[in-house]
């Protein structure tokens, strides 16, 4: 899985910043524009590809618009074999990565939020250092514990893998996030008698809902997305997700339905562009904690 | 009583990351074997493993291709065009740039293997790239099978580039106006008040982000793999695709874990500057 941290929370687009006019400003801008065009050209090119052949009754590898439009493909593809039972098991693969990700990593976040402890530093160390390692790299002898433990081919084992490879990111979000909740909150409700993981649950989680939803995103579009892991720890087609089927797909049948392939792919990828759409429009301006802090 | 809560995050963290890591350098100095009477018993081998390495003509080639495939796609293209798109961001037109980052965006938001087959496809024989060419009047290669490394590092600076920018962008929107408006007063012009102000007020962005993308870049997999996998011959095979043909393709399961090795120290190497660069913020004021 690869590292991809802070980006996924989406930017605001820049403005273009207008101040004392120049004249050459005007040429700048042409040539900014220009260049943004070619680049968005070349970027979009391979997209096109995917979204035409999807639709294209007999598509090829090449970029052209569908002679005749139509759902065949996608149609072909909705089968229970080909499509449903992959989805759900990626659904379910993601889904229970994401919440055991985010309940262990809430968890671990609070004493390392709330306590002054000496190891705190070292931990938050060597949780920096996990995120930055390579998961391919650790594959192999990750193969080799699996077979050791008895473990492969088994859909909790997988998820038990992904969300430990999730830990140090979403650990190290969570204790940030955390960090922000103000105290003054907790101490209300030590006072009345409530323990540390009560009031995490009802006061400090709560108010960290925007947080939590940055880091369950982010587990879930890595798991999602993820191809190495589960092509190497599941073998049996009723228990791979999408993306093994994509491949297998691709990879066994000598001539490939490239139309149905792409069809395909844009199933597998609308949840997760759905998912950053809805992120790009909501997490931006919540701010659930200025709210409680006011009141 | 109160690092309870840890307990279980460390546990599911020591078991499936600190134990692989473990396994991988303990495994790199036996002859393990997917199959055969190494598989159910596997020997010591010491340092045999490595020294196999040392001698294996396909391995420097591979750490080669990583090389370039890093320095490429990863420390080149990716930083300056990430960096250029969002300079040319703040240059152009607000509607424009908002519609060109949808579109890079749209790239490194799909799935992995999506990307990669999108890419395979763009690549190909008959494909869109040789498409173009053909308008042109000129006949393209098959790239995947005569320039595997062109074609592998174009679809990672295609899929990775977003990246940068979008870290990018949220760092030039941090440079507070009133210095880059300060420099233009001094008479400064645009790419000066880039590289002397601008630019430097960024550095420790930039750092940070070189290398989480130099760390990515090290660990992919399935973009080549689903492209090329690693051939023609072994042409493409960078460190991953290498350790993962070793290991499950030939089932020299201790030979793998060695290059695996390889790669993990390398990683580390760039995780302890990536981690100085960064520092942990210091505890909260109580």
């Amino acid at each position: 899985m690869s590292a991809r941290v802070t980006p996924g929370l989406p930017v605001a687009p820049v403005r273009a910043r207008r101040s004392v006019a120049s004249p050459s400003k005007r040429t700048v801008a042409a040539f900014a524009n220009a260049s943004l065009v070619l680049v968005a050209l070349c970027f979009a090119l391979p997209l096109a590809w995917l979204v035409f052949a999807a639709f294209d009754a007999d598509s090829t590898y090449q970029t052209r618009l569908p002679t005749e439009l139509t759902l065949d493909n996608f149609t072909a593809v909705l089968t229970p074999e080909l499509t449903f039972v992959p989805m759900w098991n990626s659904l379910v693969i993601s889904v229970s990565t994401a919440v055991l990700t985010v309940v262990l990593a809430l968890l671990a976040a609070y004493p390392l939020s709330r306590y002054q402890a000496r190891f705190n530093r070292p931990f938050m160390y060597i949780v920096l250092f996990g995120t930055c390692l390579p998961i391919t790299a650790i594959m192999v002898p990750v193969y080799a514990l699996f077979v050791a433990l008895h473990l492969l081919d088994s859909i909790p084992g997988t998820v038990a893998f992904l969300a430990a490879s999730s830990l140090p990111v979403a650990i190290y979000l969570a204790k940030n996030f955390m960090d922000a909740v103000p105290l003054e909150l907790e101490e209300a409700a030590w006072m009345d008698g409530a323990s540390a993981m009560r009031a995490l649950r009802t006061i400090v989680a709560p108010l960290m809902r925007p947080g939590i939803a940055v880091i369950s995103i982010y587990v879930f579009f890595a798991a999602w997305g993820n191809f190495f892991v589960p092509f190497i720890l599941l073998l049996s087609p009723s228990r791979q997700p999408a993306a093994i089927s994509i491949y297998s797909f691709f990879g066994q049948y000598g001539t490939v339905a490239y139309g149905q392939l792409a069809a395909f792919s844009l199933i597998y990828a609308v949840p997760v562009i759905t998912l950053y759409v809805l992120v790009a429009r909501g997490i931006g301006g919540s701010f659930a904690l200025a709210g409680a802090v006011k009141g | 009583m109160r690092t309870l809560p840890l307990v279980p995050a460390v546990i599911l963290m020591a078991v499936f990351l600190l134990g692989p890591i473990i396994w991988s350098l303990v495994g790199s100095l036996t002859n393990a074997a997917l199959t055969g009477r190494a598989a159910a018993d596997p020997q010591w081998v010491g340092l045999a493993n490595y020294a196999a390495l040392l001698a294996d003509p396909v391995f420097p080639k591979s750490v080669g291709l990583t090389v370039v495939f890093t320095l490429v796609s990863a420390v080149l293209a990716q930083t300056f065009l990430g960096l250029g798109l969002a300079v040319a961001m703040t240059r152009a037109s607000a509607g424009l740039g908002a519609v060109v980052a949808t579109v890079v965006v749209a790239a490194w938001i799909l799935p992995e293997l999506v990307a990669a087959f999108v890419a395979y496809a763009f690549f190909s024989q008959d494909g869109t790239l040789n498409q173009l060419l053909g308008v042109l009047g000129l006949e393209g290669p098959n790239w995947l099978f005569s320039f595997p490394m062109i074609a592998v590092i174009f679809a990672n600076i295609w899929r990775g580039t977003a990246f940068s920018m979008m870290i990018y962008q949220a760092a030039l929107n941090e440079v507070p106006q009133e210095i880059t408006e300060a420099a233009m007063l001094d008479g400064a012009n645009g790419a000066k008040r880039l590289v002397y102000v601008t630019l430097p007020m960024i550095r420790q962005t930039i750092t940070t982000t070189l290398m989480l993308i130099t760390l990515q870049t090290l660990s992919v997999f399935t973009l080549i793999w689903v492209m090329t996998a690693g051939g023609p011959g072994n042409d493409s095979a960078t460190l991953p695709i290498y350790a993962f043909t070793e290991a499950f393709r030939f089932g020299n399961i201790g030979y793998g874990t060695a290059i695996a090795t390889v790669m993990l120290a390398v990683g580390a190497v760039f995780s302890v500057v990536y981690i100085r660069a960064l520092r942990v913020p210091r505890e909260r004021a109580a």
